[in-house]
């Protein structure tokens, strides 16, 4: 097997708000692979979005240590972590984030001025099937166009990883499956190693690999033999 | 070349923000022209001043005495220190212009026979000098020449020591020492009816039988030489000759207008532009951090997409250099044309042979700098925060504001007051810094509307004290020697003249203990009905047998205490020293006057009686009769027309007031729309959702939009009070920064200024609120609560 893409020992998050210690991580130690589409589950508060967040470089743990294959994260300082994001990581979020003042073109553009090797932003924008919607501002989008543009504007710096916070999270069914679509495209496509954060159980069939959190804690592992297409699942 | 993404979002954003934006660049770009104007100006008249003085060789001291010989010169010029003197011949005259019913007057100079002075030269702007051997040639001032429309080779005549001359015009000139061509008791230049005279010294000292002989030396000393010792030492020559004291240019006229001129620039520098680049950083702060609030998911974004902090930073801070740039711009523009406007009302009063903005470009650089640098610091902490964000916390939406119970809240349950009125006032105590800023920001705008029509108020008090009850003569006639009290009879007779009254005036020196001060004493008879002795309350009062009265800011110069004993000497005649005490002091605003008991200061010189001037009021109708009376009158040093004066000096300067104030409704108008119209676009986007809800649950568009433009209301009042104290403040300020021995304004607001000032404010105010209340109305209730904050 490949070395994996992200490796973790023992990793804690606490969360000090005065009155009370919440372990957001209580212990985490996983591996993800390259190429691997992984799909992470549990209830609310279990800790998802803190690891995610972590891998990601958005924020830092307590204890414990967090590899980007060579590159400890642990320890790093805000530019270090500032240059990983730019160079390594694409996001996508609940709430899309798009920056209002922006036509879809120029919010992927955001990324591709400030990357390596970027695709061109129309390439981007293709590949989620928003071609025809280049020039339009957020505000004239659907959510589900949003978040595909939101995924463009992830990928379009050709990243490692990507990593998704509940990207159907806001979507109906319908919407939701064009924006599965997208992502296992680019994982297909483009060997991108895809971390997607979901309430939604049925999900988890696309992925290849599901981990369940519970309290802080990875609670169980399970290996998809057979993955379904996004048009086939349904909620 | 494409734009940078982050680029365009901040221009978008600028164009979107358009309104708030140019709120805020109006502010700035008062500041920037305040600052211009004020401080170009102030150095523009240093760097021509300096010039001026320099190239045309104006003297460092002045020494008049009554005739001294031609050989004490080579004794004067052997003073250690000094570089250059030279001797003139001076004198007032009385003119007949041609075509000019009033007498003028005119101060005549000598010019060396070998024809240019070797100090304070003149400049020559048509014509010639006149001739050293002509009998009746002379140059004039060009002012007074333009003003009568005269050109080289016409004539007027004079009276000179009693003899009628015709005197022909060679050439027209400027020199140093009249920059503020100030004639004898004159309140402003008026060059009409003053002249100065430059007549050959040969054909001087015929007129003025001063053959062999000189009544003024014009001293340059070395660098580095003592200005007190030399004039201890020429003081000493010259008492046997009738020296009146030599003085250095803090005491020459000219220069001491122009110095008070460019403190009053200097005050106006200090005082007016921090107020606007103040009110611009408030607004750019909180415009900013009201931008990154709601950006705050954008700002998570734009790092999780790798954005450095400094980019983030450089990001908000663009936007505020941008409205900087827009606000620098517009004040260079409006100070440009604002200096212009100055330059030209300068032009009015005084005469520069040129004007120099040498130095402009750096006022332009320093005024657009710190207009930046405003900016800069109102947007630093914003973006600074905005920087810092942690980008997994920028993420989520922010928590909602905490609320507290806590004293207001148990004083509103009190006042049952209703929900609206609770929510404004809870907002209030929510942002308390925010709400204190917008408040003192509101203030600033009723402090400097109060400080403007200040001046009114505090001109009407000088001129109604100075005029209206200490000086109520038409004209003052000055004799060239003092006269028995019993010769005003004679003036009885002039035709015109209604009520007649002697003074006399004695120059001297003041002393107590080592501080001293040059001035005049004036006595007149105690039922005098014209020139009096005002008291602070605004009542005559006559001034009792043996002692003085001083005018408080001279008292205060020479650390006297009513009762205090007065060391007096006297700078003719005998030249006695006496000592009289200190028995009152009295406000006076022009001048730094000081006043006896007529038989008192009589009786001191040892004389009978004797008048130095005479004050005149005229009949109207005989006003032609009583001039053409007084060309024929051989005693006459000079006239001072007071009536006529008082006329041009209102009209010239309620001009410039009208001008000044209108600058400053506009700036206190732009001041308050900045503050209202940004901190009513804050709140209703704070509030659109609660707002919304409101109309949701039935509130009417009326009782939502009270709560917005009550919130602005409330602040624009509690503003008030605070501003007029800040007004006041600013209005002392200047008149510490102007008061001078020339004159001093009158500390006096009237409350109608400070209602005029509110009202403009309060309904600016209201006017700013009621633009973004239309917003309201078209609120989208839907959109609104679905948005994610
Ligand atoms: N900034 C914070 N301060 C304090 N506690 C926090 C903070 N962020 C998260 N937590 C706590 O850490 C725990 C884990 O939060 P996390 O956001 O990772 O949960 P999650 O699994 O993503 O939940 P959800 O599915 O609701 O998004 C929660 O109990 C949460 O309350
Ligand atoms: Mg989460």
């Amino acid at each position: 097997m490949a070395p994996p893409v992200f490796r973790t020992e023992n990793l804690t998050k606490v969360y000090d708000t005065g009155k009370v210690k919440v372990h957001a991580l209580a212990g985490v130690d996983l591996e993800l692979y390259e190429g691997e589409l992984t799909v992470l589950l549990g209830p609310s508060g279990s800790g998802k979005s803190t690891l995610l967040n972590i891998l990601g470089g958005l924020d830092t743990a307590t204890s414990g240590r967090v590899w980007f294959r060579d590159l400890e994260l642990t320890g790093m300082g805000d530019r270090q972590l500032t240059a990983y994001r730019r160079d390594h990581v694409g996001f996508v979020f609940q709430f899309y984030n798009l920056v209002a003042s922006l036509t879809a073109r120029e919010n992927v553009q955001l990324v591709t001025d400030v990357s390596k090797h970027p695709m061109r932003p129309a390439e981007a924008l293709a590949l989620v099937g928003l071609e025809p919607r280049l020039d339009h501002f957020p505000a004239e989008l659907s959510g589900g166009e949003q978040q595909r543009v939101a995924i463009a504007r992830a990928i379009a710096k050709r990243p490692e990883v990507l990593l998704c916070d509940e990207p159907t999270g806001a979507l109906d069914s319908k919407t939701g499956v064009q924006v599965l679509e997208a992502l296992q495209r680019v994982n297909d496509e483009l060997g991108t190693a895809t971390v997607v954060i979901t309430h939604n159980a049925m999900i988890r069939k696309m992925a290849h690999r599901v981990l369940r959190f519970q309290d802080g804690r990875i609670s169980s592992v399970e290996t998809n033999d057979t993955r379904l297409a996004p048009s086939e699942i349904e909620w | 070349m494409v734009m940078h993404a982050l680029d365009r979002k901040l221009l978008r954003d600028f164009f979107r923000l358009w309104a708030q934006v140019l709120a805020i660049s109006m502010v700035l770009a008062c500041g920037v022209a305040a600052l211009l104007t004020s401080f170009g100006m102030y150095q523009a008249l240093g760097d021509s001043r300096d010039a001026y003085y320099g190239r045309n060789r104006l003297a460092d001291l002045w020494a008049p005495a009554r005739r001294a010989p031609m050989s004490l010169l080579p004794e004067i010029a052997a003073i250690p220190g000094i570089r250059t003197a030279e001797a003139r011949t001076e004198g007032m005259v009385m003119l007949d212009l041609p075509g000019r019913e009033e007498v003028a007057v005119g101060q005549i100079l000598s010019l060396p026979a070998s024809g240019e002075p070797l100090l304070n030269l003149p400049i020559l702007r048509s014509g010639r000098l006149p001739d050293p051997d002509a009998e009746a040639e002379v140059a004039v001032n060009e002012p007074f020449a333009l003003a009568n429309g005269y050109r080289p080779g016409d004539r007027f005549s004079a009276n000179l020591n009693g003899a009628r001359r015709e005197l022909t015009i060679t050439g027209t000139v400027l020199s140093p020492e009249f920059i503020y061509a100030l004639g004898p008791g004159a309140l402003m230049p008026d060059k009409e009816g003053f002249a100065v005279i430059w007549m050959p010294e040969r054909a001087v000292q015929a007129a003025f039988d001063m053959s062999g002989a000189f009544n003024s030396v014009t001293i340059a000393l070395y660098a580095g030489a003592s200005e007190a010792e030399v004039i201890d030492r020429l003081d000493a020559l010259l008492d046997p000759y009738g020296g009146t004291g030599a003085y250095g240019r803090d005491r020459q006229i000219s220069d001491s207008f122009v110095s008070s001129e460019m403190d009053q620039l200097w005050t106006m520098t200090v005082v007016l532009p921090p107020i606007f680049f103040g009110v611009a950083a408030f607004l750019v702060n909180m415009v900013l951090g009201r931008i990154v609030a709601l950006e705050r998911s954008e700002i998570g974004l734009l790092k999780a997409l790798g954005y450095s902090n400094t980019a983030i930073a450089m990001h908000y801070l663009m936007l505020a250099g941008l409205t900087a740039v827009v606000g620098i711009l517009v004040g260079w523009g409006f100070g440009a044309w604002m200096a212009h406007g100055l330059a030209t009302l300068y032009a009015d009063f005084f005469n520069f042979p040129y004007l120099i903005f040498r130095g402009s470009w750096t006022v332009y650089a320093i005024s657009g700098l710190i207009g930046l640098g405003s900016a800069a610091f109102g947007a630093l902490r914003v973006a600074l925060k905005a920087a810092r964000l942690p980008p997994a916390v920028a993420m989520q939406p922010p928590a909602p504001p905490r609320f507290r119970r806590g004293l207001i809240d148990r004083i509103m349950a009190r006042l049952r007051l209703s929900q609206p009125a609770m929510m404004i006032l809870r907002n209030l105590v929510r942002w308390p810094i925010r709400a204190a800023a917008s408040a003192l920001g509101l203030s600033m705008a009723v402090a400097v509307l109060a400080a403007a029509s200040f001046f009114d108020d505090a001109l009407d008090k000088m001129l109604d004290t100075t005029f209206g009850l200490a000086n109520r003569q038409d004209v003052v006639l000055m004799f060239t020697e003092d006269l028995p009290e019993i010769s005003l009879d004679e003036l009885r007779s002039l035709p015109g003249a209604m009520q007649i009254e002697g003074q006399l005036s004695e120059a001297v020196i003041l002393r107590n203990g080592h501080l001293e001060k040059h001035t005049g004493i004036e006595a007149r008879r105690p039922d005098s009905d014209l020139s009096r002795v005002v008291t602070d309350a605004g009542r005559v009062t006559a001034v009792a047998p043996g002692g003085l009265v001083l005018t408080e800011r001279l008292a205060e110069q020479l650390g006297l205490a009513i009762g205090d004993p007065v060391e007096v000497e006297f700078l003719s005649g005998r030249r006695e020293t006496v000592s009289l005490p200190l028995h009152a002091t009295i406000p006076q605003y022009i001048g730094l006057g000081a006043y006896a008991d007529f038989e008192t200061l009589n009786a001191i010189r040892r004389q009978a009686p004797r008048v130095s001037v005479a004050n005149v009021t005229i009949d109207e109708a005989h006003r032609a009769e009583f001039h053409r009376a007084l060309n024929e009158m051989p005693a006459l040093a000079g006239t001072a027309m007071l009536t006529d004066m008082l006329r041009s000096f209102k009209d010239t300067i309620q001009k410039n007031i009208d001008i000044t104030a209108t600058v400053y409704i506009v700036i206190a108008v732009l001041i308050t729309v900045g503050v209202t119209y940004n901190g009513a676009r804050i709140q209703l986007s704070e509030r659109a959702r609660e707002l919304a809800s409101l109309r949701i649950l039935g509130f009417s568009r009326g009782e939502v939009s009270f709560i917005l433009v009550g919130e602005t209301m409330v602040l624009a009042l509690l503003a008030q009070p605070f501003g007029w104290l800040a007004g006041m403040g600013i209005a002392w300020a200047f008149t510490q920064g102007v008061t001078s021995d020339l004159y001093e304004i009158p500390f006096v607001i009237v409350p109608s200024t400070f209602a005029r000032a509110s009202l403009i404010v309060l309904v600016t105010a209201l006017v700013s609120a009621l633009i973004v209340r239309r917003r309201i109305d078209r609120l989208d209730l839907v959109a609104v609560m679905k948005t994610r904050e």
